[in-house]
């Protein structure tokens, strides 16, 4: 492995390790040594990748944003119904918040709790543009075909990603009586019903 | 004098089912008359010219340059009682090289919307070759425009009567005015890169493709390169685009944007989706304050 390779690999276990330590311990209350420990790293070592702790959050965001749209890119690229796709959505996103909880706790708790560490540098789309691109073609081709209604990006957007995004909390709160894999199904219904033409 | 005019290329100005859209617009060319002395001028539609309509329909006429105007159809349109698809056969045999002139003439336009089945352009239908196209091919060349563009049409003659060549695109356009996009120059580009949309129809700031139906960005021609009336153009006054020279024109809800949730349904010319939708969500996220305001206070 030649050493850029090597960078990288450290820049992602870095992302890893602060994407966990923020979502379980918060934001505020997790600090660069405590980041740099549990790596095994020196701190002076750590801001040889990240400059600060802002930076790195904004680099989480955008990191979890990509990996999410690479996997809604595949459902994309399949040539299957707009029924079919949401249901792949939704599992994919459900599946994301069991195997890899940090990620999407991470866009709930930290992400859209804590605004001003993102105001210079990730505003508004920049940081998240890899799963909304994603969101946007899924919707521009479902709407092409005929197979969902018209309307404004906002209002579908908000419908399933508010849905999916609530239920996520709830399982998170520890108030969902089931386990989330079992709504899948009836949400993926309730999001083509409430979507389609 | 007399000698020099006949060895000048014969030009044939010929009209078939036609609004005389083109036939105007090109007298709005300030140097008509200098265009036009480069050629003997054997028939023209308003302009006194050596020959009669009588002669043209009696296919008597000599052209070297056959100057096409409107959309074509085999049968069921007769002037002096010949067919006029005949006249267009006769000449478009004798010429050694053929223009299209407009939209309809090269690939059927507004006209075609009558008859789709029978109307078409002379070599093209919307895109597909006519069964005419393979014979006409090599001395075709297309300029289409609703109406054309003066200076296209001058730019076209002039290459001819030197003898140059011009190089065309895969419909026959010359690449030299259709190799651009109308979005190349239009003076809303940068209200363009930054999403700013304009307030209303003719006012300086903002640009018209998110609401207005512009289509600038993925229609071909150089209205903004090559100025209407060396002064202006659609776009820069805040008028859409109708997308006047493309094979598909007209298209219905010219002055509105189609789109699918938002996203517009057709992308920039060339651009992938994604690209332009990632730009598009970065671009979005910042609010330039130099394009929310008026580039003139108009009431100070
Ligand atoms: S008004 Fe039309 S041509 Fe001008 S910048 Fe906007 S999209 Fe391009
Ligand atoms: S701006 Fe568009 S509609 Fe207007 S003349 Fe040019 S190509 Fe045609």
């Amino acid at each position: 492995m030649n050493s850029v390779d090597k960078k990288a690999l450290k820049r992602e276990s870095i992302i890893q390790t602060a994407l966990q330590l923020f979502s379980t311990n918060g934001f505020h209350k997790t600090t660069i040594p405590d980041i740099a420990s549990k790596l095994g790293m020196s701190v002076g070592n750590l801001y040889n990748y990240f400059s600060s702790k802002d930076l790195l959050a904004q680099e989480i965001i955008r990191y979890t944003s990509e990996v999410l749209g690479e996997k809604i890119r595949e459902v994309n690229m399949l040539d299957v119904s707009a029924e079919e796709k949401i249901h792949k959505i939704v599992e994919i996103y459900f599946s994301m918040a069991k195997e890899k909880p940090e990620m999407i706790e991470y866009f709930l708790r930290v992400y859209l709790s804590n605004r001003e560490v993102f105001s210079d540098g990730c505003e508004g789309m920049v940081c998240v543009s890899g799963f909304i691109t994603e969101i946007m073609i899924f919707f521009d081709d479902a709407v092409s075909s005929g197979e969902l209604r018209n309307q404004d990006f906002f209002s579908a957007f908000g419908l399933f990603m508010g849905y999916l995004g609530g239920m996520v909390f709830l399982k998170g709160e520890g108030v969902l009586p089931k386990d989330i894999a079992y709504y899948i199904d009836d949400i993926s219904r309730n999001i083509y019903y409430a979507l389609k033409a | 004098m007399g000698q020099v005019q006949h060895s000048k290329p014969k030009l044939l100005w010929l009209q078939s089912i036609t609004c005389n859209g083109n036939t105007h617009s090109f007298l709005n060319h300030p140097d008509i008359f200098s265009v036009f002395s480069g050629f003997e001028v054997v028939h023209h539609p308003v302009l006194e010219s050596e020959y009669t309509f009588h002669d043209l329909a009696a296919l008597k006429i000599p052209c070297d340059i056959l100057i096409l105007e409107g959309s074509f159809i085999e049968k069921g349109l007769t002037k002096n009682g010949v067919e006029v698809s005949k006249m267009i056969t006769h000449y478009g045999n004798e010429a050694s090289h053929i223009i299209t002139a407009g939209t309809c003439a090269t690939f059927g336009g507004i006209f075609k919307q009558k008859d789709p089945e029978q109307i078409s352009g002379f070599c093209f239908d919307i895109e597909q070759q006519t069964e005419r196209y393979e014979k006409f091919a090599s001395k075709l060349i297309s300029l289409p425009g609703c109406p054309i563009h003066p200076r296209w049409l001058a730019y076209v003659l002039m290459m001819l009567s030197q003898g140059k060549k011009i190089a065309i695109d895969r419909l026959h356009r010359p690449v030299e005015l259709y190799g651009y996009t109308v979005h190349t120059g239009c003076t809303r580009n940068e209200y363009f890169e930054w999403k700013v949309d304009t307030k209303g129809y003719g006012l300086k700031e903002g640009c018209l493709f998110y609401e207005q139906g512009c289509q600038g960005p993925y229609t071909r021609g150089s209205c903004n390169k090559i100025l209407w009336n060396d002064t202006s153009s659609k776009t820069r006054i805040g008028t859409p685009c109708f997308g006047c020279t493309e094979p598909q024109y007209p298209k219905d809800r010219l002055f509105v944007t189609r789109t699918n949730m938002g996203i517009p349904a057709t992308m920039p010319l060339g651009i992938p989706r994604r690209a332009y939708l990632t730009l598009t969500g970065v671009v979005k996220s910042f609010k330039i304050k130099r394009f929310s305001q008026r580039l003139l206070e108009y009431d100070q």
